[in-house]
């Protein structure tokens, strides 16, 4: 059971990720995703002062909010002129700046371990059991991810077509009269949604991981939007449990295991892929050549 | 408090601490304007994930726990992923964002994997290597700080003595590969000592945070003016100013790491410059706005007074 539950937890963090991750690659703000899973920090600890417990909707509430404050500062400073890279790296080191002060502030009122809050412990899921009437629904981190999929699913499935459009050519979703920036808050909000959810199962850095790895494997892949989707979530539940295994057997820990599998998939696929890989690559230049002499 | 930092400024110790975070700033801003104006920024961030397993590897390898030894594994580490990011960007059409962010994790992940190895390995001697997540400066090893300044001086000296062709570099390669210099190697050397300053700075502010003692005095220096010569010094002294005001408050209040203090040090300077620095400041830039709208509007009122003028002429 135990397996079953890491494995469901894994995979339904690479399904939500790997989903918004696709977006985040192909509108170049990749590093925009690693910047909220940092700056949402702060949210979870004034989250956690207000309610002094793992209150999870609250949690939820303030890390989206946080969300949302940094995907807004950033483009504050965009328009000020500054650039894109710049500004995020002022803008999540400042928040997490404060979040890692309030935390070790209030270190005697916070339970929150902040290497935890990193790295994760993915371990731990099936101990936190939701119980309603008396029956064991299974672990809590599985519904929150659940429930953070679905709201993903809903909104995605929805509005597609201007997802889609919007990712791919802002200047003439704008024409044809989407709102681009509700989609781009919107979107961004998600983002930090589902980092919130992952974070105390699986650490910070195994969102960031799943959310670019899968979706620059799968870029590498396909060139339709709907393939890179599936293949993204194929490749992060691929990896999720092949990186529960490889843990296991070298006794170490899981979600660090769960991105460095997905690191190696994204290497076959650089190297071996039938359309944009490195062999392909040296084979069309090579009979180019031939066919030029 | 005030005594406090009396007691502080006149202890040994505290100085040496005091004068290696004032270093460190200073070198790590110094190289931080070049990575902001090759566009490179994110890289410290990335830089510094990706040393956790150069220092892991090096603690397997030799089971001590030697500043030097980590340093080595770490720089090797951080240029390893240069290497991995420059071959994504040049090899696959994933663009910078996305190669940036794929090193930064998988790096990562495999240090995270090597770090619970290591700590599930039962050896007594590994306690303190998570001291690197978050840094402390302010309980740092006497050594550790000799060595913390001496790399920092090494840092800006060789900053000094190549800033013509780093600036040439920056700005310009295609000519200053036109003027016979070897851009490669000056580019690979700047690489190598923003990796030197990112490792350096992680001790003092841990993994997280090193990414803005680059990225943040360089950007408020860049708004106080446009010649690059002034703006390396003052992104230096954004630094220094920033190292010495966190460990000092870090210091003297419990419960406060050094890093996250130093970092909002920065943050405020950068603040401050965008709001009042002059000509490019936020202020100038909403007095010039007021100026040339009431400017306008002088003009406008005239030209509606020449327009009704006009009018009436016309209907007469």
């Amino acid at each position: 059971m135990t397996d079953f539950w890491i494995i469901l937890t894994g995979t339904l963090v690479a399904a939500t990720c790997g989903i918004l991750g696709c977006f985040l690659v192909l509108r170049k703000m990749a590093m925009v995703g690693d910047a909220i899973s940092h700056s949402v920090l702060p949210g979870i600890a004034i989250a956690f002062l207000i309610s002094s417990s793992r209150d999870s909707m609250l949690m939820l509430f303030g890390a989206a909010v946080l969300g949302l404050i940094t995907v807004f500062l950033i483009q504050l400073l965009q328009n000020s002129g500054l650039q894109s890279d710049a500004s995020i790296g002022i803008v999540f080191t400042a928040l997490f700046a404060i979040g890692v002060i309030i935390i070790s502030r209030n270190a005697a009122h916070i339970d929150l371990d902040l290497d935890c809050v990193l790295f994760g412990e993915i371990a731990y899921v099936q101990w936190d059991t939701w119980v309603w009437n008396g029956y064991d629904m299974g672990p809590v981190a599985v519904w929150m991810l659940g429930g953070t999929l679905l709201i993903v699913l809903a909104a995605i499935g929805l509005f597609y077509k201007q997802f889609k459009l919007c990712a791919f050519d802002p200047a003439l979703a704008a024409a044809v009269g989407i709102p681009v920036a509700l989609f781009h808050y919107m979107l961004m909000g998600l983002v930090s949604l589902s980092t919130v959810a992952s974070f105390e199962s699986v650490g910070a850095i195994l969102v960031v991981g799943m959310l670019i790895i899968p979706a620059a494997t799968a870029y590498l892949l396909t060139d339709r939007l709907s393939m890179m989707i599936v293949y993204s979530v194929l490749i992060g539940a691929i990896s999720a449990t092949g990186g529960y295994y490889a843990a296991k057997w070298l006794d170490a820990s899981i979600a660090g295991a769960m991105v460095t599998v997905a690191g190696i998939l994204f290497v076959l696929a650089f190297i071996l892929s039938p359309s944009h890989g490195l062999v392909a690559r040296l084979g069309k230049r090579r009979r180019m050549n031939s066919a030029a002499a | 408090m005030l005594a406090d930092l009396i007691r502080w400024f006149t202890d040994p110790n505290m100085q040496w601490i005091l004068a290696g975070s004032l270093l460190l700033g200073l070198g790590s801003g110094v190289i931080g304007s070049f990575t902001f104006l090759r566009k490179q920024s994110l890289l410290g961030d990335a830089l510094a994930h990706a040393a956790l397993p150069g220092i892991c590897i090096a603690f397997m390898l030799s089971g001590v726990k030697s500043v030097g030894l980590f340093m080595l594994g770490a720089i090797i580490a951080g240029m390893l992923a240069t290497f991995g990011i420059s071959a994504i960007t040049r090899y696959s059409r994933i663009k910078q964002d996305a190669a940036l962010g794929i090193v930064l994790s998988v790096f990562f992940g495999i240090g995270i994997v090597l770090l619970t190895k290591i700590q599930h390995s039962g050896n007594g001697n590994q306690s303190g290597l998570d001291k690197y997540m978050f840094g402390q400066a302010a309980s740092m090893m006497l050594s550790d700080v000799y060595m913390m300044g001496a790399v920092s001086v090494l840092l800006i000296v060789v900053c000094a003595l190549l800033f013509k062709e780093f600036k040439l570099v920056s700005f310009d390669p295609g000519f200053a590969r036109g003027m016979g210099l070897k851009v490669a190697f000056l580019e690979q050397l700047l690489l190598l000592m923003t990796v030197i300053a990112v490792v350096v700075g992680i001790q003092a502010v841990g993994v997280v945070l090193v990414a803005a003692l680059l990225i943040t005095p360089a950007v408020a220096a860049r708004y106080w003016t446009d010649a690059l010569g002034l703006m390396v010094v003052l992104a230096g002294v954004f630094g220094a100013l920033s190292g010495v005001t966190g460990t000092l408050i870090s210091s003297t209040l419990s419960n406060l790491p050094t890093g996250p203090v130093t970092v909002l040090a920065a943050t405020a300077l950068f603040f401050v410059s965008a709001v009042f620095a002059p000509n490019r400041g936020l202020l100038a830039k909403w007095l010039r706005h007021l100026r040339s709208r009431s400017e306008v509007q002088k003009y406008a009122g005239r030209a509606v007074v020449h327009q009704s003028q006009t009018v009436e002429r016309g209907t007469e």
